[in-house]
């Protein structure tokens, strides 16, 4: 664990006094102090391209009083730069006259070890590991032309000191490794990028040689690609795969039913609060209690153990993500969803590891069902403009239906919907929930958040299909 | 305040000195500090004030042709020496590449000229609230609006780069942001526009009544979309979304996609990849522009670059790396482009309105379907439809794609540039895209 008070002028003691002081007036607020490391090894075009290790220290002061929140954060963790924050905040919130909440509820879960996954393996080792996922991709054949692959570890120590001296601490491991091939046939060139990752040791995922599969995957989506012909354009019948095609829960419900866009009544979900927005059969949870899993937290940035959560049940929406600013004002309890990118930004409610569990059905029924329509398989990113509901995501891997069969590969495109109306276009749910391979990455508000998705095989009776092809 | 040349130097030169000392034959280094103050308003009502101190230095060090970065926010000397001495370590545990080393000496910036990036005016919190009450005022006017978001942010930025060939420079700049985020509604739908405003000098920056009435209108006027059906028809582009596809193209001439074979405009050197009218800038001296800059971010000069000329592709944009790959000079575009934007074209706005009996016109799109590799583009899209020349309802749930090859050679563009982003177009006209709807 970090000790952020060692080489400061400014002792924990007085740190304590300084925040009882400038929070004490107000409804809720705390300390949080960071201290992060973290490394990047890139191998591309033959080469290792680079190497950096990143080491980041600062805090972050915050105060609320009703619904104004007053944020500083700085480098330098100094008695002087505590105190000038404080000034900041208080100059702010002047007029404050409210009660400090010191309620927290505690547990004493962990769902990841202790440990810097940068320092448990050798820098040379990392390097040969990337040259060995070099050679075998080029052995491949020549329409292998590009190889790039990287790893990504990070360590980061967290502590969150409220009113009254309580603290709470964690340390976060993170890890994700990734490779991308791009294959040139008869001039035509496309890619294809598969990765791994979750809150352990890089050997967790990559010993006895596991980085194969990881390769094999990335190579077969882009050989698939190869052989694409130009996308449908209109609506459809649409067959999702299990696992990280999730990002359509992610993005068409998920951001939609967090707390501070329905506290501001700016989501689209602000008022179905115990009505049916999904098919029957279909529920999804938001979970930070999965085991090492990239999206899970022993505690959040505000320091309240993460949870299971309850979205949408049987098709009934029943819970909202919350923070402990917006549970408040919606007289609600947070569900350990107060998210932050670092110390240098505000919490916000986001999610962990959003999921739809399993129905009854299987991916064939489902294909047999489609006269015309599309099987995506693997997607890029997506987006949500969650006042309209209206949402999309990207097609890496897809495939058209035709009269109960899967046919031709289709190139990429963006598959577009309605937040609220899609998941009652959702017909059968398949029995083969699966998780995301871990290397998901959530932005909202410019902060970027590690994020998990699961889902089952899907059925969607309808969606709009960006392609080419009238 | 933010912390002045003199401090940003000297902790740049301790760097260089003592990663020469533990054996770097070449470093380069960057230190940076910005603090930034931000006020936001919701429904008329202060919602948040934000402060930022931010401080960041990275270090590249190189022994021979083998090279290691490191960066951190942490600038004690304890701290930097510690991690200069692990960036040391890796280097030498790095495989050589032939192509690294610092920029060529003659390629450096010599002079740095004044190019009016910094106002040292402060605008106060209480100011900033002026100014919002006054924006949100006008935001809220109308009863449709049901929520106003906005914002003012001050900023000021001030950063050295300096390395062992002896470069060492820096200035100040500053940036004064002001938006606006609006909820219309009525019994069928909701939307959700903005309106932004950014520049370098405080008095420059817009109006906050005009700037809270656009957001308004640009909000109410999506209310009751349509869907249409899925046809090809000719896209207008809203300058919001056509200077995107200018970026596009900037990623895919950037000498890394041409150096590793990633990009659709690999060896189309003087080749002809627009139309005939077409010509694309990148100007990096502009007076107050905010994309503008005296050097890139290796400290290699810059000048003005007419990348496309009569719609042939004249360059790629150049760092040192990926030169010596291609063999080619850098030409300062480290980093990446400066002011980037097409030259105007000779049709008014209205004229490219009428040019179709039917078009769309995009005010944003969602998702991230630019792929460079193919060129392929495929994006969820909102709009209007537009019938001889006049907006006739809004449209949402639709996607608009086509394959920027194609896309390119089909540009018409209007002659209402203006430079509101570092990377600016007129107003777009592409025939021929497809519509994918109902």
């Amino acid at each position: 664990m970090s000790n952020f008070f060692k080489k400061s002028d400014l002792s924990r003691k007085e740190a304590e006094s300084i925040i009882s002081d400038t929070l004490r007036k107000c409804d809720d607020g705390e300390l949080y102090l960071e201290n992060s490391k973290s490394e990047s090894i890139l191998l591309d075009d033959n080469k290792i391209k680079n190497s950096n290790y990143n080491s980041d220290l600062g805090f972050g002061f915050r105060a609320i009083s009703d619904e104004v929140v007053a944020y500083s954060h700085s480098n330098e963790i100094s008695k002087n730069s505590l105190k000038q924050s404080s000034e900041n905040l208080k100059s702010t919130l002047k007029s404050a006259k409210g009660t400090y909440n010191h309620e927290i509820p505690k547990s004493n879960k962990k769902y990841y070890d202790n440990i810097n996954p940068i320092e448990q393996k050798s820098l040379n080792e990392k390097i040969r590991i990337l040259n060995d996922v070099n050679d075998y991709l080029r052995s491949k054949g020549d329409k292998v032309k590009q190889v790039t692959a990287n790893f990504l570890g990070e360590q980061k120590s967290v502590e969150i000191i409220r009113c009254g001296g309580e603290t709470l601490s964690d340390v976060r491991p993170l890890i994700r490794f990734n490779v991308s091939v791009m294959l040139e046939k008869n001039g035509r060139k496309e890619t294809g990028v598969y990765g791994v990752g979750g809150r352990q040791s890089y050997d967790s995922y990559l010993k006895d040689e596991n980085w194969k599969s990881v390769c094999d995957e990335a190579l077969r989506i882009a050989s698939v690609n190869l052989e694409s012909k130009p996308a449908p354009a209109g609506e459809m019948k649409v067959v999702l795969g299990p696992g990280w095609p999730a990002i359509l829960i992610h993005e068409a419900v998920g951001h939609g039913l967090e707390g501070d866009f329905n506290r501001k009544k700016t989501s689209a979900f602000h008022n179905l609060m115990g009505q049916k927005v999904a098919s029957e059969g279909v529920t999804i949870i938001d979970d930070g209690t999965i085991d090492n899993r990239r999206g899970s937290l022993t505690i959040d940035d505000e320091g309240t153990p993460t949870e299971k959560t309850v979205l949408i049940e049987n098709g009934i929406l029943k819970n909202f993500m919350q923070d402990r600013l917006n549970a408040r004002l919606m007289k609600t309890r947070s569900t350990g969803s107060g998210r932050r990118e670092n110390y240098r930004h505000i919490v916000l409610p986001r999610m962990r590891n959003t999921m739809m569990l399993s129905g009854k059905q299987t991916k064939e029924e489902m294909i047999k069902a489609v006269d015309k329509g599309i099987f995506a398989v693997s997607f890029g990113g997506g987006q949500v403009d969650i006042t309209s509901g209206k949402f999309v995501f990207n097609c890496t891997e897809a495939y058209e239906i035709v009269n109960g069969k899967i046919g031709s590969p289709i190139k990429g495109a963006t598959l577009i919907g309605d937040g609220p109306s899609i998941l009652k276009e959702v017909s059968m749910v398949g029995n083969d929930m699966m998780m995301d391979p871990g290397i998901g990455t959530c932005g909202k508000a410019g902060q970027g958040v590690p994020v998990g998705v699961a889902q089952p095989s899907i059925l969607i009776d309808k969606m709009t299909v960006g392609g080419t092809k009238l | 305040m933010v912390k002045d040349q003199e401090f940003l130097e000297k902790k740049a030169s301790y760097c260089l000195g003592l990663a020469k000392k533990l054996g770097a034959t070449d470093s380069s280094v960057v230190v940076k500090n910005s603090v930034s103050e931000t006020v936001n308003f919701r429904n008329s009502k202060l919602d948040e004030s934000n402060r930022s101190d931010n401080l960041g230095i990275s270090i590249t060090t190189y022994i021979g042709k083998k090279k290691s970065s490191i960066s951190s926010s942490n600038l004690l000397n304890d701290n930097l020496n510690i991690l200069i001495e692990k960036c040391v370590e890796t280097t030498k545990n790095t495989p050589e590449d032939e192509f690294n080393s610092l920029p060529d000496k003659d390629l450096l910036a010599k002079e740095v000229r004044d190019l009016d990036l910094y106002d040292d005016s402060h605008i106060a919190n209480d100011q900033k609230i002026d100014y919002l009450k006054k924006l949100e005022a006008a935001a809220s006017n109308d009863k449709k609006i049901v929520n106003t978001e906005s914002s003012f942010t001050q900023n000021k930025s001030n950063f050295v780069l300096a390395n062992s060939e002896g470069f060492c420079d820096g200035y100040k700049t500053s940036s004064f942001t002001a938006s606006s985020v609006t909820v219309a509604k009525n019994e069928k739908s909701m939307e959700r526009d903005y309106e932004y405003s950014s520049k370098c000098f405080l008095k420059d920056l817009d109006d906050a009544e005009k700037l809270g009435n656009l957001a308004a209108n640009q909000t109410i006027r999506k209310l009751n979309p349509k869907k249409i059906g899925s046809e090809k028809i000719a896209i207008i582009f809203d300058k919001r979304i056509a200077k995107g596809i200018l970026s596009t193209f900037a990623s895919a001439i950037s000498s890394s996609a041409i150096s590793r074979g990633t990009s659709f405009l690999k060896d189309k050197i003087n080749q002809k990849i627009f139309s005939d009218k077409i010509n694309v800038f990148d100007k990096p001296d502009m007076l107050k522009g905010l994309g503008s800059r005296n050097f890139d971010s290796e400290g290699v000069k810059t000048d003005t670059l007419k990348l496309v000329d009569k719609g042939i592709l004249k360059h790629y944009l150049i760092d040192t790396y990926n030169g010596k790959k291609l063999n080619l000079k850098s030409n300062g575009r480290c980093g990446g482009t400066s002011n980037l934007y097409f030259e105007n074209g000779n049709t008014c706005f209205k004229d490219l309105l009428n040019s179709d009996s039917k078009s769309l016109y995009i005010t944003e799109t969602i998702g991230h379907g630019n792929n460079i590799v193919t060129g392929d583009y495929s994006v969820g899209a909102t709009g209007f439809l537009v019938e001889n020349g006049e907006f006739k309802y809004p449209i949402n749930e639709i996607t608009i794609a086509g394959n920027f090859k194609d896309m390119f050679q089909n540009i018409t563009l209007a002659n209402d540039l203006e430079f509101k982003y570092a990377t600016n177009s007129p107003t777009m006209l592409i025939e021929g895209m497809v519509v994918a709807g109902k």
